[in-house]
């Protein structure tokens, strides 16, 4: 039960007895911590070396240690997966998708959620009641109806039929309404008495107190868009419109099967997104943690 | 974070008193306040009820009826035959089985997992904050990546997963993973877990930094240690975070498809040993054009959610009315 010496590492400093044995356990400590370490990066490193390799050697080196170092470089890969795959439309799809729906998702969402938190209206808690219980269903239980719907309308096929029915979402609406609820009330006050309508307080006032509440419903919002499979796999036919994950799935067995272009593919598809993470990582958990919030 | 007024939505609906608004005196302060609060509202209301609502009462109907994807013949009410014929289908308990199956693994593995990574990273240690990052890495890459990526490292000859079990069992251990009806099922889990553990692990990590110190320093105090700490305050501290991450949890294990659908030679393979609900909805809805059995799929996979949800409510209400 060594794994659960755990506890506030602050008071163990106040604590000389406690900070002794923490030191004891701390080379232990580190040493697991390590060993899950490698095992969280191996597949990553395996992707990026094999991505450096000539075709032929991603499954030569596979069950050894050459298998994370790409032995005689080359670039080769990547020219042939982007032009295979046509690789930079596949990237425009999915970038104009998941722009398109964070974007206006942020916009419909945050005012919804103002309107529930700071305006009256009557019926304003039976809607809000009513968001709170749309929450529980699943995309997957809407897919079959969607793709009804997208066929009547003529929208297979189509940017729209991915981005429109993913802008409004209760549950992003919901965490905005949590957010404005627990906002000071006075500076709308003051925005007010200046003479300032609903409209512009909210665009003056309200969005820029509330950048951690966008952050966090932004990141949520892009990593559920960026890597779903299932509705474009129905909504899409062709490349045109299709984004990387379901290029991913179709490229992956294009013949000639080459694990090399694969893993180039796998890799232009998680720099962009590693990078972003990086540089926002305290958004994106703090996005992931606000989802705890839901119950 | 302000947890606890955000724990009951039913209660944080009704909001502090205001003073300033003028209650209902002038009319046309008050229409302006209506015609701004349509204004904020019609949007998201709108899109709620054509892409949200419409829909999934259209699944409730459309089950019941024998609805197809563009085709000519006329749709006629068939009552209760879908789900009759879903109940009797030997494919869809297969994948109901498999789903279970999947669940019975993940949701232990992957909750203990990721509780062990928050608790490990919780410590205030030079270094801490690297580990968190790479922990989490693996839930950047899409599960997509993930799923191709793996597929290669568990090849059965060539692959690096078996390369190094041989080594450590001197040649013994060596499971034909995705291309074995017995070990496919254990090859999605091991991607699974990969690329989700670390989403729950910052989930947990959010939960135990709510926990008081205060608590630990009582503990101590009474002369716990650190199992006793873990057992008396870690784990009565997180009761609601891991309902909630166990019920997080089964539900994505009711969802998963894109491993099954990306990683076997074919959707589902070898032999159905992967083959799962949601795999079974695509084919029989998109493939086979059968909306509205697809819909009757659609609805048991919803009740069965609802289910999960309610019970993860009773777990988490108990939990406050102790408080």
């Amino acid at each position: 039960m060594t794994l659960f010496t755990a506890s506030r590492g602050r008071s163990a400093t106040l604590h000389p007895e406690r900070s002794r044995r923490s030191t004891h356990n701390r080379p232990l400590h580190y040493l697991i911590c390590g060993l899950i370490a490698l095992v969280m990066l191996v597949p990553l490193a395996f992707m990026f070396a094999g991505a450096f390799k000539p075709n032929a050697d991603v499954l030569a080196d596979g069950d050894n240690w050459r298998a994370l170092i790409p032995l005689h470089p080359t670039l080769d890969n990547f020219s042939s997966a982007w032009e295979r795959s046509n690789f930079g439309r596949l990237l425009l799809n999915s970038l104009v998708v998941c722009g398109a729906t964070v974007g206006l998702g942020l916009i419909v969402n945050s005012m919804f959620g103002y309107a529930l938190a700071r305006l009256r209206w009557t019926g304003r808690n039976v809607v809000l009641a009513a968001v709170v219980a749309l929450i529980i269903i699943p995309f997957e239980a809407l897919a079959i109806p969607l793709l009804l719907m997208m066929t009547e309308l003529g929208w297979l096929d189509t940017y729209q039929a991915q981005i429109v029915p993913f802008i409004a979402n209760p549950f992003f609406i919901y965490l905005f309404y949590s957010f404005f609820l627990a906002l000071p009330r006075e500076l709308e006050e003051a925005a007010r008495v200046d003479g300032a309508g609903p409209l512009r307080t909210f665009r003056s006032v309200i969005v820029p107190l509330s950048k951690p509440a966008y952050a966090s419903v932004a990141i949520l919002s892009f990593l559920t868009t960026w890597g779903q499979l299932l509705w474009p796999v129905m909504a899409t036919r062709s490349e045109d419109v299709r984004p990387l994950p379901v290029g991913m799935a179709v490229f992956q067995t294009l013949p000639p099967l080459q694990w090399g272009d694969t893993m180039a593919f796998a890799t232009m598809m998680t720099v962009p997104t590693l990078v972003v993470f990086l540089i926002f990582q305290r958004a994106f958990v703090q996005g992931v943690a606000a989802q705890a919030v839901k119950e | 974070m302000s947890h606890t007024t955000l724990a009951s939505p039913a209660q944080g609906a009704e909001p502090p008193p205001t003073t300033a608004v003028p209650p209902r005196t002038t009319t046309k302060a008050s229409r302006r306040g209506r015609l701004a609060a349509a204004l904020f509202s019609a949007p998201a209301v709108l899109l709620l009820a054509l892409f949200l609502i419409f829909p999934f009462v259209s699944a409730v109907v459309l089950s019941l009826t024998n609805q197809r994807l563009s085709s000519p013949l006329p749709v006629e009410f068939t009552g209760l035959e879908n789900y009759q014929r879903i109940f009797t289908d030997p494919e869809f308990w297969r994948s109901f089985g498999n789903n279970t199956l999947f669940a019975v693994i993940v949701v232990p593995v992957q909750t203990a997992a990721a509780l062990a990574l928050a608790v490990l990273v919780n410590r205030r240690l030079p270094l801490r904050l690297f580990f968190r990052t790479v922990y989490f890495l693996p839930t950047v890459t899409v599960m997509a990546v993930a799923a191709v990526v793996w597929k290669v490292l568990l090849l059965p000859d060539s692959g690096l997963v078996n390369g190094v079990l041989g080594t450590l069992s001197f040649g013994h251990l060596q499971p034909g993973w995705l291309s074995s009806t017995s070990w496919a099922m254990p090859a999605i889990v091991l991607t699974s877990v990969w690329q989700g553990v670390g989403f729950q692990m910052v989930i947990f990590l959010a939960g135990l930094q709510a926990i008081p110190a205060s608590l630990y320093e009582a503990a101590r105090v009474d002369g716990a240690n650190a199992w006793q700490q873990f057992r008396h305050v870690t784990l009565p501290g997180l009761r609601n975070t891991l309902v909630f991450v166990i019920n997080v949890t089964a539900i994505f294990a009711f969802r998963l498809f894109d491993q099954v659908y990306m990683m076997p030679q074919f959707p589902g393979g070898p032999t159905d040993s992967t083959r799962t609900m949601m795999l079974q909805l695509l084919q029989t809805g998109y493939t086979r054009r059968m909306i509205g059995q697809a819909s009757a799929i659609a609805v048991v996979f919803f009740l069965f959610v609802l289910v999960v949800t309610l019970v993860q409510r009773r777990l988490g209400r108990e939990e406050r009315a102790v408080r």
